[in-house]
């Protein structure tokens, strides 16, 4: 009892009387780590102002000015779309697409379904060069080394500057305009000095010199993948970045396309791929192989030589897999087709050899058109670089063109352009190369000017403004015409051209209003390979194994940079990797255990003399002892978005690769932006099915999984009990059907969405809190080795979640499945969330009051929820940031605020629209009329939209067939019954082969009943 | 409404007129109703059809007066017409203070005869006509009474409680007094004090009390609902705009169609404020002088479009089409904006609530007439109900009409 005072320490901290705790000692609760610090009485002191405040505004109606044209022009009419044909063209890449605008500025980018070369299919990248327009970082007027100047002045400078020199080169990248090419001309003849050297960031210089050697022709062909029934890619992303890729892929679809039913379709190319890093072409490849940079030339040998039966040269190069491919590709002649990425002519040459001997030219690959978007060789650039590093170059333009950036001696380019006495780009910003060049004289977007391209022979597509001028810029073009003392006026200048040197009779205004125009010219295509195979084997087999190999790949988002500061592409998952932000380091996981590399590491890479630091990605399916890295990452001065990861360029010298490399462990504990972390489906059959091409010949139903339902009854089909009253749908019911087989997961319907609904882009952070926006997400699934029939067993659980050395791969889109049993909608708690008599799955914002019940009940899991106000929001400081970002919202969808709920309405104010458009002309809409934006920018057409009671419409069709074959639900055991439809996942490949789940079980079980019946009668 | 009840008779007049008319050329191969349309368009802004003076002469017996070749050429180019000295023409041009027609070149024989037959339809029409606006009239008289009256029977109810709560405090007075026991005793108090002490002993009582609170409670409620249920809800709402634009005068005197100068009402979501060319249609010879169609005069002069203050504002998360209500549905702006021709200011007269827009898709039916896209559903329809298919009974309560 006498011990009543008696103290107890919290801990021996207390008992020390540290500082800390002295200071803390009235604190309970350590509130300063608290996310936001708002407190109680602050809370109240806001809410009582807030109160007030909103009684305050609520007394006075908000004065809103409506302010109409000055002069309305005829064609506009506010609230009404106009479209207009144009083309995007820039860095090589091109397409043909109209242009939505709403009073006179576009806002989307949709397919011309007339070009004979795109047919109406836009990437990713396409899609988001509309929010390129509105970029705030650029140029607002020429610049003189870093201050603004008038265009009089800089033209009378830069004039002097050019008539006063004598060595004149202007660089670009590939002109494939004939109109630019004849202003080059009559620029040339002015200035007579002046060379123009074709430097393509990412060239195709390989095939070009190659097919002059090999047949006299320093072009790229027309490829067919289309014709072909084998196709061969070799560290060659056709599907995603090679040369054309959105007509490749549309092409390689058509022959991958099946249809169900007694005289549907039952035949498909077989596609092998052999490749470093694991690019969505191998992804989507029957047959993939994982090879070193190092082995493109010795399997390119190693296959002409078993195709040939003779040999050109040694190879040390074998394969089960090669030899499996020399089989089918014999069988195939005359419809096969090998490509490669390479840029080495040897390599290059051998293909040509193989493509002679399968007999590819004239069949699958054809001279008559060549393909014109990539025009430069390595010489060319090397010449150029040698004579400005010698001092030999005293005025220079660069015209989209930034080599100070993309080439792999950049730093040495802007050390010697420093020197150049007249130095011009007309870059749309102070990129890398302008930045060091005397002058700026800012080109506008292409949405902003006129042009023309002729990306294959006799097949040309026209640029026109869509938008009067936003800066004070002026076309390349124009300015070049200027600085040749001609007139200036490019449009005029095109006209002239086009009426004299193309149109032969046509009428420039309906073309104009195509977009496109076909000529009809073609050339002679036969070609005789004439190549020396022998030395090309040679200067392949003296290029040894490099240890650890970088390979530098083209990002499907990002490409060769020139579009980073371009927000949403940044934040377009990686189709593979499914990282956003930035480039990473990628290698297999036995490569990263041998480096002693993990999951969260960052490491720095160094080769030759160059180093560059970023987070290492174990990758599945990465080639052994390599690393693969993209470019287009590292910008410098591409502005806010931009300036992320860490430049690849140096890295490369000619060819994307480099042997020698070294990488290090810097740092760990890093958690990547990657907005999918699982890698396997864990044996879910009810997500992903999938079965090989033998199998559906023999059953439309192969691969398919169809769960029953225990019941006092028996097992019966889910949809046979239900708790559910349905949903009648009397006029309209709009679904869709994916289909598996062609989805190559390129991203071009999630940027389209992300266009077309105003979806907010959240940044890096925020990703890694898989907190992203995006309506659309394409799930990647590797295949697993692990047995994935489910065991209630935690080891082996893990075992299932790890993916295969060499994974099978299966893109799935998900969206909002807009059940017509949704369980999103029972437990909204405010009926923000109702169900349409059309079929559709309606959010209502405004209603919505956050509970989020609906994303936890959704079983799909595409429901988002905005965490934060993300426009208007210095946090989230991209396009909705600024007034002219905000210029590409769609108008007729809402910008969602903070704390509510959206997801994938099916576009239904396109629905809406197109509904009202056949109501004012008195008839049912007509299938195809109404798309939506998914649906319509999809290279391949593996998205169909439509209305599934109109007995017509190809939605209908497809389902009818499909319904007792491919098509399935996802998850149909819940018996949520989508709209949504996918088409199971048939590969061209050996059934022993396959690695999907159930493939093998299934044969096996019935081989296991087959002998346990045996010994049972024995 | 009232068009809707004169088309069908100026059918039957065209069909009887068409019967009994042989002209070579003239109103007797127009199509009346095309010609209403132009007329309304593009004519109505300066004619009238019958013989009332607006800007120009009034169109009635127009073809009496001219032969058809020159209405022909002087429409498509009264300037030449002028020019070439002819009497009739330079003697109108003299009489209307030399304010020269608006050339319409791009009109053809189809259109000078749809409207000539629409004038003449029109006219032989009007007596018709005004029958049949008397009888609109009256309907319309019997129409906003229901406002009133509730309001009439509020106010009885108010004075009805106020008799009644005296009579109570009267009967507690006496009931008091008759407790004391003394009603002999005269009450010494002046009358003032008396009604005081009254009071006091009226207020002292806690059932009264209590139910003053209750009522004050009931009333602040009832108040704090209504006020927080019209935050955002603007009508009356009638803004001053920077220039004293009359819809009376040109909607209701010109009879200027709307769709003239609000050119996308038919087409778009939007209907538009029109821009200051179409105010240059007329006005660069009518009133060019005031001060107020100087302002727009220095608008186009100085590339500043005026500012005009939006009347009726819908939130940004509801999607309003205008064509999908009028093209589709066949609805009058009158409907929604009300008398428009009557207003000097225009002024927000309906709320524009949801409840409203609800209401209105609850009673009105789908205009399905001749309109394929509804064939089926009408048919479905009408195999499974006797009423009228109205807008509800094909999804036009969802949510995702209008919020997306």
């Amino acid at each position: 009892m006498e011990n009543t005072t008696k103290k107890y320490w919290k801990g021996i901290e207390e008992y020390r009387n540290d500082i800390e705790v002295v200071k803390n000692a009235e604190k309970e609760f350590n509130l300063e780590d608290l996310d936001g610090g708002t407190h109680r009485r602050d809370f109240l002191k806001m809410l009582g102002f807030g109160v007030t405040a909103v009684s305050l505004a609520a007394c006075d109606a908000p004065v809103r000015k409506t302010i109409p044209y000055l002069n309305k022009p005829e064609s506009v009419e506010p609230g009404v779309p106009n479209y207009f044909a144009t083309t995007y063209a820039e860095g090589g890449e091109f397409c043909s697409v109209l242009v939505k605008t709403v009073e006179g500025r576009p806002i989307k980018i949709e397919g011309n379904k007339l070009s004979s070369i795109t047919n109406g299919g836009v990437s990713a990248r396409v899609h988001a060069s509309v929010l390129s327009l509105y970029d705030n970082e650029k140029l607002k007027g020429p610049q003189k080394e870093g201050k603004d100047i008038s265009w009089e002045d800089l033209d009378k400078e830069v004039m002097a500057g050019l008539s006063s020199a004598s060595n004149i080169r202007i660089v670009s990248s590939s002109v494939f305009s004939p109109t630019t090419k004849k202003v080059v001309a009559d620029f040339t003849s002015k200035y007579p000095s002046a060379v123009h050297v074709t430097y393509d960031a990412n060239s195709a210089s390989g095939i070009i010199e190659a097919n002059e050697a090999s047949f006299g022709k320093a072009a790229i062909p027309s490829y067919n993948f289309d014709k072909a029934n084998v196709i061969v890619g070799v560290n060659c992303d056709f599907l995603g970045t090679w040369l054309s890729p959105v007509e490749f892929a549309g092409q390689w679809a058509k022959g991958r396309k099946l249809t169900s039913g007694k005289d549907g379709k039952h035949t498909m190319s077989r596609h092998y791929q052999f490749e470093t890093g694991l690019t969505t072409t191998g992804a989507s490849a029957d047959y993939r192989g994982m090879i070193k940079p190092s082995q493109e030339g010795a399997l390119l040998v190693a296959l002409y030589n078993k195709l040939a039966g003779n040999t050109i040269g040694n190879s040390a190069f074998s394969d089960e897999l090669l030899d499996k491919c020399v089989a089918d590709l014999k069988a195939a002649s005359g419809s096969a087709l090998v490509v490669s990425g390479s840029n080495d002519k040897a390599i290059q040459t051998v293909v040509n050899g193989i493509n002679s001997l399968l007999g590819s030219y004239g069949n699958t690959i054809s001279f008559a058109k060549t393909l014109n978007n990539r025009q430069g060789t390595s010489a060319e650039v090397a010449q150029f670089v040698s004579d400005l590093n010698g001092g030999k170059v005293d005025a220079v333009i660069f015209m989209d063109a930034n080599p100070v950036y993309s080439h792999p001696q950049g730093a040495k380019i802007a050390e010697s352009l420093a020197k150049v006495k007249t130095s011009v780009s007309f870059a749309d910003r102070a990129d890398e190369t302008a930045a060091i060049c005397k002058f700026i004289a800012p080109a506008p977007h292409y949405l902003e000017s006129w042009g023309d391209v002729e990306p294959k022979t006799g097949s040309y597509s026209l640029q026109q403004p869509t938008i009067s001028l936003i800066y004070n810029t002026r076309q390349a073009q124009s300015s070049l015409l200027a600085w040749a003392g001609l007139d200036s006026d490019y449009h005029k200048y095109l006209k002239s051209n086009w009426k004299s040197n193309i149109l032969s009779g046509k009428s420039w205004v309906s073309v104009l209003h195509d977009g496109v125009y076909d000529s009809g010219a073609s050339s002679d295509g036969t070609v005789s390979f004439a190549g020396d195979l022998g030395a090309a084997a040679a200067s392949i087999a003296s290029s040894k194994d490099g240890g650890l190999e970088i390979a530098v790949f083209e990002s499907v988002a990002i490409g060769t940079g020139n579009q980073a500061n371009n927000p949403w592409l940044q934040e377009v998952p990686d189709p593979i990797s499914k990282v956003t932000w930035e480039n990473t380091l990628a290698v297999s996981q036995k490569t990263a255990n041998e480096l002693g590399l993990e999951k969260g590491d960052w490491a720095k890479l160094s080769a030759g003399g160059y180093e560059i630091e970023l987070p290492v990605l174990i990758q599945p399916g990465q080639a052994h002892s390599t690393v693969s890295v993209a470019m287009g990452y590292g910008r410098t001065a591409a502005g806010k978005a931009g300036n992320v990861g860490a430049n690849a360029n140096p890295f490369t010298n000619g060819v994307n690769w480099t042997g020698g490399a070294s990488i290090e462990k810097t740092k760990s504990g890093y958690t990547l932006a990657q907005t999918q972390t699982h890698e396997t489906v864990m044996g879910r059959s009810a997500v992903v099915q999938e079965s090989v091409l033998s199998e559906y010949v023999k059953d439309n139903k192969a691969g398919r999984f169809e769960p029953m339902i225990e019941t006092s009854e028996g097992a019966v089909k889910p949809y046979t009990i239900t708790l559910w009253n349905g949903h009648e749908k009397k006029n309209h019911s709009w679904g869709m059907v994916i289909d598996l087989n062609t989805c190559t997961g390129c991203a071009a319907c999630l940027v389209s969405c992300q266009a077309e609904n105003n979806v907010a882009v959240v940044g890096k952070k925020e990703v890694v809190r898989a907190r992203e926006m995006h309506w659309i997400r394409l799930d990647r699934y590797y295949s697993t080795d692990a047995d994935t029939e489910y065991q209630i067993n935690p080891s082996h659980l893990e075992k299932m979640e790890h993916a295969s050395e060499n994974p099978e791969v299966v893109i799935q889109p998900m969206m909002c499945q807009h059940c017509s049993n949704a369980p999103c909608e029972t437990v909204c708690p405010v009926l923000a969330t109702t169900h349409s008599s059309e079929g559709l799955n309606q959010m209502t914002y405004n209603r919505c009051v956050g509970t989020r019940y609906c994303a936890n009940n959704c079983p799909y899991k595409v429901r988002r929820f905005n965490w934060w106000k993300y426009y208007e929001n210095d946090q989230f400081d991209y396009n909705m940031n600024n007034e002219l970002g905000r210029m590409v919202l769609n108008p007729d969808v809402t910008v969602r605020s903070r704390g509510v709920i959206e997801k994938c309405s099916m576009c239904v104010q396109r629905i809406q629209a197109g509904k009202l458009t056949a109501k004012k002309e008195k008839r049912r809409p007509v299938d195809g009329e109404i798309e939506t934006a998914c649906s319509q920018s999809c290279p391949t057409g593996a998205i169909l939209f439509g209305d599934m009671l109109d007995p017509n419409s190809r939605i209908s069709k497809a389902l009818e067939v499909e319904k007792e074959g491919r098509a399935f639900h996802v998850l149909e055991e819940i018996n949520v019954q989508p709209q949504i439809s996918y088409l199971t996942k048939i590969r061209n490949k050996d059934l022993v082969d396959s690695k999907a789940p159930g493939m093998h079980s299934a044969t096996e079980h019935h081989e296991e009943e087959a002998h346990a019946e045996e010994e049972h009668n024995g | 409404m009232y068009k809707s009840h004169i088309r069908p008779f100026l059918l039957l007049l065209f069909s009887l007129s068409t019967l009994s008319l042989s002209f070579g050329q003239g109103s007797a191969d127009g199509d009346p109703v095309a010609g209403e349309k132009l007329f309304n368009n593009n004519c109505a802004q300066c004619h009238a059809y019958d013989a009332a003076v607006v800007v120009g002469p009034g169109l009635k017996g127009i073809e009496e007066r001219r032969d058809y070749d020159w209405l022909k050429a002087w429409i498509q180019n009264p300037a030449a017409v002028i020019a070439s000295g002819d009497d009739y023409a330079v003697e109108l041009y003299e009489k209307y203070n030399k304010t020269q027609m608006t050339a319409f070149q791009s009109f053809g024989d189809e259109e000078i005869s749809a409207i000539l037959a629409y004038v003449k339809q029109a006219n032989e029409a009007a007596p018709a006509a005004a029958e049949a606006d008397g009888g609109a009239a009256v309907a319309a008289a019997g129409d906003s009474g229901n406002g009133k009256v509730f309001n009439v029977i509020l106010v009885a109810l108010l004075v009805i409680m106020g008799l009644v709560l005296l009579a109570l405090l009267a009967v507690l007075n006496l009931l008091n007094q008759l407790n004391k026991g003394d009603s002999e005793v005269i009450d010494t108090r002046g009358i003032g004090q008396r009604v005081n002490d009254g009071l006091r002993s009226v207020f002292q009582n806690a059932t009264v009390r209590n139910a003053i609170i209750v009522l004050f409670l009931l009333f602040g409620a009832k108040a704090t609902f209504d006020g927080l249920y019209g935050i955002g809800v603007h009508q009356g709402y009638a803004p001053t705009q920077p220039i004293p634009f009359s819809h009376k005068l040109h909607a209701g005197e010109m009879e200027i169609s709307c769709a003239y100068c609000h050119t996308g009402v038919y087409k778009g979501k939007q209907a538009g404020i029109p821009s200051a060319s179409i105010c240059m249609n007329c006005h660069n010879t009518i009133k060019q002088g005031s001060p107020n169609i100087q302002k727009i005069y220095a608008a186009i002069e100085n590339d500043q479009p005026i500012e005009w203050v939006r009347v009726h504002n819908l939130p940004d998360l509801a999607y309003f089409n205008h064509s999908q209500h009028t093209a589709v549905a066949g609805l009058d702006c009158e409907n929604c904006h009300g008398e428009i021709p009557q207003m000097e200011v225009v002024q927000q007269r309906h709320s524009l609530t949801m409840g409203w827009c609800i209401d209105c898709h609850r009673e009105t039916d789908v205009n399905s007439k001749g309109n394929a896209y509804y064939d089926a559903l009408l048919e479905a329809h009408n195999a499974a109900s006797s009423e009228n298919m109205k807008v509800e009974d094909i999804g036009g309560l969802e949510c995702a009409r209008c919020h997306y």
